[in-house]
């Protein structure tokens, strides 16, 4: 076994060191790489590095390689790009690009130490799935872990962030803390000095970095967001006749079995949100039918899933909605604390509307909507006044003053063509759900779960209402199979793969194949 | 502009004799270009050797105080031939493309110029995108020099090396009267290393000189007879002149032992990467020694047949390392030891394999192969007998996971809402042929656009559909084609082409003020001003001069509706002929680079700045994505939300974010949701615009708080 470590005063010591960078472009491992160059020669190493320059820019994945050796005043061959399994030092600056080093064979079990960002950029491809795509850390970090002599591995993005600075700094922070070069922390400090440009910041970055490295704690800064559990829970204000009505609701809540408790709390909070106190009461009764189908053992999961379902069917998208949410002063105040608006600045907010027929019948009492649509000459006509984007300052009395107006459409909403068509629409799949309880418990959790495909506005949310309906086309086939509960898990799954359908139809196709 | 600066490098250009250079190979070779008092460089930028071009350029003072004439040729064919300067004049030129691409263009030239031969040293420095990073189809430049007769030298990776090659190509070039080609691979364009300088020289005759005193000789046109006379001399005179040279100033090297019954022949690039796997077979030490003779073709072409017979002398087995296919010097080595009835075996692709960049693994491999075969006592018991653990499951598991990668637009690209737009149109009027060009704009046939099915060439994206031309069709070809490749070769072989044979077809010219996929060089239509430079020709104009009649200008890419509706327009208009749509807005790379130190500067200095920047309500979104469908900006990505009554992650941009507009623009004409903000900071803001922003805030606050006390309001805490 090679050592990675050398002794600087150690004449003998003529081993190459072979350390590999591998960066998303744009991160600034270029610069992480000059530093290390830079370090590597200040404590009397002959260095060399390359790296394939171009790509770097244009966001794909991309190797930088630094090879070093003690100066004995001559000239050692270096390679010019890494070796499988003969690499000593991997510096992985995302968690994928982690789990790429370890599948190109740049890690090596007796040799390599692993020093990762477990932070992710997600790929192209996992962004652009329906469902949630992004790949799981989890089984990369395991990977790396038994794939590395020793693994180093923290958000070292966030570090950077949170000190003003890039990746490269906390990379090279985490570098010098895991003591793998026989260099002095402080020679890595002055090459960030003598880089001239924002040395501050990046040495914040490189000392929380180097500390965390260090003390090798086993991942601070937690893994990414996906595996934190939420218990955020909100408080309540308001004028104190409304808060003794929803302390009311709250007590009924408190009576569900305890296993129901966050979910029913955290969905009538989105229900009395979205309309009012008589809505919260509305999702209750509609959750205590749920309740009642409960049986032992079970884990409340139909009514967990009721309650978390049918929250986001009653609080459906509509122009009420946006407008209300974009014209309260919470939200005023996020955007003011993202953009990090200073003293003295001003903010302009424009928000991108494009209303057609549909949105704009839809705010119409049911019955005059109805009668628009049923025509279509004159919705052909009135579409063609109002179907074209819209871009609304909120920020303006014009603009602000038209959401403020919609949003205070909310009062009526309930005499509102899509109103109905969404209640109907609800009622439909929770009566088929709860129906399918008696016989079929898992599936009826199934059907109920089916709410999550209903998502998006307009044409995505009409391929949205295809899909679920396609998806529960396959409830009658399934009815009465013993695995009928994971296929119609496997069918909602397969809708949220891609944007059309394809995996969806696919699997229909296999269940239409059964006896 | 180009994206890098060499600014402050190019000052190492004018060390002197007997000082220590230090820095990267392309800047070393400049160096050794004006150490041997080079007339004129020019070039054609890509990678790997763009930013030779980039110091080269940067460097204009320097070569213009030598006498030193530089320029940024149209082409490789274009640069090729202004090494005609060189067949008459005892001037030596240089010139710099990437290859193999840049040498099929420049074939033509190269061909002429190789016929009949030069007087002034005439080097062709080529950087071989072959293997890892390589943007292009994967040959070799090894079959051009055999094709037209020019010696192509392949140095040793480090800089003493490749500034011998560069000193020794301009000889080689005037004792044989042949060009030469010096190739560098991509990693040795940009490794750092060390080496002694001279002192510059100024050419021996500058290209000024020239002018004033014409020659001329019809012996040296090719035109018959003379052209029969060439390959006549290039077999009798100047192959033996080049052979003579090489071999007496020892371009190829001799390592190790000199009486092993093995040794090992390798292309002068491959030396590194050979030392590397003998290190680790035990074989060689850090420093290269080793008992293994090696024989390094710092000239893979000619080959010196006596150099190889003497190394092969008394050997049982050589093993040839040759990067990529064919395997021409391994035929070439077989032949001669075939013809000279040694017994000498030859292996190398075998233990190597046929295709292929010759990676660290590989080359470990294959000589480990080689030598367990051939001399298994040199070897350690480890190497010999390996036992190494499988791992291919915890492999395959994680490929499985680690999604792919691949270069992509940058954020707030002015490319990404014209195929936005493009996939619009399709989605309307169904499903396209669409050919498309080289340039940043082939990102497109990637996700989440998958625009594209053909790419023929640069400046050949019209070209590659010009089949598709029938009166029967019902739909029209759409072709892509850059503003570099535009005037590289598009305004002719596409535009040209489409106008004479009257070829009704959509073609988008995606203009983004500068060469941008090779790093942001000027070229004709760039908007800026270049001190040496013509620039501002609008490329509308010049369609319009090549006789289109249908043609619209946008100037702003990203109205993704504008950029649909045209689309739209010339898909369905009843016009005949080319529909060409210029479609405009500077490269955001380089406007970032160009931009933000002045806004900086701007808003220090107190001035009223808008700084633009888009955000998603989390609230909104929904999490289906659509917006990513049309985007795959690396600013918007997905993010999950700290709430159990959602699902799915929903969209977020991040702080990276230019506020280019794609994101509400995509929105609006795709209509997708009202998510998406675009959030306009005004710094340092004028009195009025303070008053206005203060009776507005006065009155939202108002209504804010009139609706917000009615209600309940759910406080995160």
């Amino acid at each position: 076994m090679k050592k990675a470590i050398i002794k600087k005063d150690d004449p003998h010591a003529d081993t190459i060191i072979k350390l590999a960078v591998l960066a998303v472009g744009g991160q600034g491992g270029g610069v992480l790489s000059n530093w290390i160059v830079d370090v590597a020669e200040r404590n009397g190493y002959l260095v060399q590095s390359t790296s394939v320059a171009g790509v770097a820019q244009r966001t794909g994945a991309t190797i930088y390689y630094v090879e070093m050796c003690p100066d004995h005043g001559r000239q050692p061959v270096f390679s010019l790009s890494p070796a499988q399994d003969d690499v000593d030092i991997l510096i992985a600056s995302e968690m994928m690009e982690a789990g790429r080093a370890v599948l190109r064979g740049f890690v090596t079990a007796d040799r390599t130490v692993l020093i990762a960002s477990t932070h992710r950029i997600a790929a192209v491809s996992e962004k652009i799935a329906p469902g949630d795509g992004r790949a799981p850390s989890q089984e990369v970090l395991a990977a790396a872990g038994s794939s590395a002599r020793r693994l180093i591995a923290f958000d070292m993005d966030k570090i950077a962030l949170e000190s003003g600075s890039m990746i490269s700094s906390s990379l090279f922070g985490a570098l010098a803390g895991s003591g793998e070069l026989p260099f002095s922390a402080e020679s890595y400090e002055e090459t960030i000095r003598a880089s001239g440009r924002g040395v501050e910041a990046s040495l914040r970055a490189f000392k929380r970095a180097f500390e965390h490295a260090r003390d090798d704690a086993p991942i601070p800064g937690g893994m990414p967001e996906e595996t934190a559990a939420s218990t955020n829970i909100s408080d309540v204000q308001g004028p104190p006749k409304l808060l003794g009505q929803w302390q009311t609701l709250e007590a009924r809540v408190h009576a569900y079995d305890p296993a129901l408790h966050d979910m029913a709390a955290r969905g009538l909070r989105k229900v009395v949100d979205y309309q009012d106190l008589a809505y919260g009461v509305e999702y209750l009764n509609h959750l205590d039918r749920a309740v009642a189908l409960e049986k032992a053992g079970a884990d409340c999961r139909l009514s967990i899933a009721a309650a978390k379902h049918l929250a986001n069917a009653l609080c459906y998208d509509d122009m009420i909605r946006v407008a209300d949410l974009k014209t309260r002063s919470t939200r005023d105040a996020r955007v003011r604390r993202d953009v990090g608006l200073r003293d003295g600045n001003l903010l302009h907010v424009t928000e991108y509307f494009h209303p057609r027929i549909e949105e704009f019948c839809g705010t119409l009492p049911a019955a005059l909507g109805r009668y628009i649509e049923a025509r279509p000459a004159l919705s052909g006509w009135i579409d063609r006044r109002i179907n074209r984007g819209r871009r609304v300052r909120t920020d303006g009395l014009t603009g602000f003053g038209m959401l403020w107006l919609i949003g205070g459409l909310r009062r009526w909403r309930r005499k509102l063509l899509r109103h109905q068509v969404e209640q109907a629409h609800m009622c439909k799949w929770y009566d088929l759900a709860l129906a399918t309880a008696a016989s079929d418990y898992d599936l009826a959790v199934e059907v109920l779960n089916c709410r999550r495909l209903i998502k998006g506005y307009s044409d995505t949310h009409v391929r949205a209402q295809s899909k679920f309906d396609r998806v529960l086309s396959g409830l009658e086939l399934l009815k009465g199979r013993k695995d009928a509960a994971d296929w119609m898990r496997r069918l909602r799954e397969a809708a949220l793969k891609d944007e059309k359908g394809t995996m969806l139809d696919g699997a229909l196709q296999t269940i239409a194949s059964f006896d | 502009m180009a994206e890098r600066s060499f600014v402050k490098e190019v000052e190492k250009l004018r060390l002197g004799a007997g000082e220590d250079f230090s820095g990267e190979g392309i800047l070393a070779i400049t160096k050794a270009l004006l150490q041997c008092g080079v007339g004129y460089v020019g070039g054609y930028q890509g990678a790997p050797i763009s930013h030779l071009m980039d110091v080269l350029a940067d460097a204009q003072d320097i070569l213009g105080e030598l006498g030193v004439h530089f320029e940024a040729s149209a082409s490789e064919a274009t640069a090729t031939a202004m090494l005609a300067a060189s067949v008459h004049y005892p001037i030596r030129g240089a010139v710099t493309f990437k290859s193999t691409v840049g040498i099929n263009v420049a074939s033509d030239a190269l061909a002429n110029l190789s016929s009949g031969g030069v007087t002034g040293g005439a080097l062709i420095i080529v950087g071989e995108d072959y293997g890892e990073g390589s943007s292009i189809m994967q040959e070799r430049s090894h079959a051009f020099a055999m094709k037209s007769q020019v010696w192509l030298l392949d140095p040793r990776p480090n800089l003493p090396s490749i500034v011998g090659a560069v000193e020794h190509g301009f000889e080689l070039s005037e004792v044989s009267n042949t060009p030469v080609m010096l190739l560098v691979r991509i990693r040795s364009c940009h490794v750092h290393g060390h080496f002694t300088t001279a002192d510059n020289v100024r050419p021996q005759m500058t290209v000024a000189e020239a002018l004033d005193s014409p020659r001329r000789d019809t012996n040296r046109i090719v035109l018959p007879p003379a052209s029969f006379l060439h390959e006549k001399e290039k077999i009798e005179k100047r192959w033996p002149a080049a052979v003579d040279y090489i071999k007496s100033n020892r371009i190829n090297e001799f390592f190790g032992a000199s009486d092993a019954d093995i040794g090992i022949v390798m292309q002068g690039g491959m030396y590194n990467a050979v030392i590397r796997g003998l290190q680790r077979l035990g074989l060689a030490d850090t420093y290269g020694e080793t008992d293994v003779p090696l024989y390094v073709l710092n000239a893979v072409y000619p080959l010196i047949d006596s150099e190889v017979l003497d190394f092969c002398e008394g050997k049982n087995a050589v093993f040839i390392v040759e990067e990529g296919q064919p395997d021409y010097i391994e035929q070439a080595i077989a032949a001669m030891l075939h013809k000279a009835g040694r017994s000498t075996r030859v292996e190398g692709k075998g233990a190597l394999p046929m295709a292929g960049e010759y990676t660290g693994k590989v080359m470990f491999d294959g000589l480990a192969a080689f030598m367990r075969d051939a001399a298994p006592h040199r070897l350690p018991v480890h190497i010999r007998a390996p036992n190494q653990p499988d791992d291919a499951e915890l492999v395959s598991d994680l490929a499985k996971v680690v999604p792919a990668r691949p270069p992509g637009f940058c954020t707030g690209c002015p490319e990404r809402p014209i195929f936005a737009a493009t996939k619009l149109i399709e989605e309307e009027l169904g499903q396209h042929h669409i050919a498309s060009d080289i340039g940043c704009h082939l990102f497109s046939i990637m996700p989440p656009f998958e625009l594209g099915a053909t790419t023929m060439g640069y400046g050949l994206g019209p070209a590659s559909a010009s089949a598709f031309n029938s009166p029967d069709a019902k739909r029209r070809s759409i072709s892509f084609v850059g503003d570099g490749g535009f005037w590289h070769n598009g305004l002719t072989s596409s535009i040209g082409n489409a106008v004479f044979n009257q070829n009704d077809g959509v073609i988008v010219i995606v203009d983004n003020y500068y060469s941008a996929a090779t790093g942001g060089q000027d070229i004709l239509s760039s908007r800026a001003s270049n001190r040496t430079k013509s620039t501002k020709h609008p490329i509308a104009d010049a369609v319009k001069g090549m006789g289109v009649e249908w043609v619209r200008q946008i100037d702003r890419t990203y109205d993704v509706n504008a950029m649909r509706d045209t689309l739209r327009e010339a898909l369905t208009t009843s016009q005949t002929g080319p529909k060409v749509i210029v479609a405009s807005s500077e490269c955001m790379l380089n406007r970032q680079r160009r931009e933000k130190p002045l806004l900086a500067a701007a808003i220090e200095q107190g001035q009223e700045v808008t700084k633009p920047k888009f955000g998603v309500d989390e609230d909104i979104c929904t999490g289906d994505h659509a917006c990513m469908r049309l985007s795959g900006c690396p600013s918007l990505s997905v993010k999950s939300l700290d709430d159990p009554l959602r699902d799915d992650p929903v969209a977020h941009i991040d702080e990276t974010c230019v506020g280019c507009g794609n994101c509400g623009e995509v929105a609006d004409a795709a209509v997708l949701c009202p998510s998406f903000y675009r959030a306009d900071v005004i710094h340092n803001p004028g009195k009025w615009g303070q008053f206005l922003e203060r009776t507005r805030r006065r009155v939202i606050k108002f209504l804010q708080q009139k609706r917000e006390s009615r209600r309940l309001a759910f406080v995160d805490r």
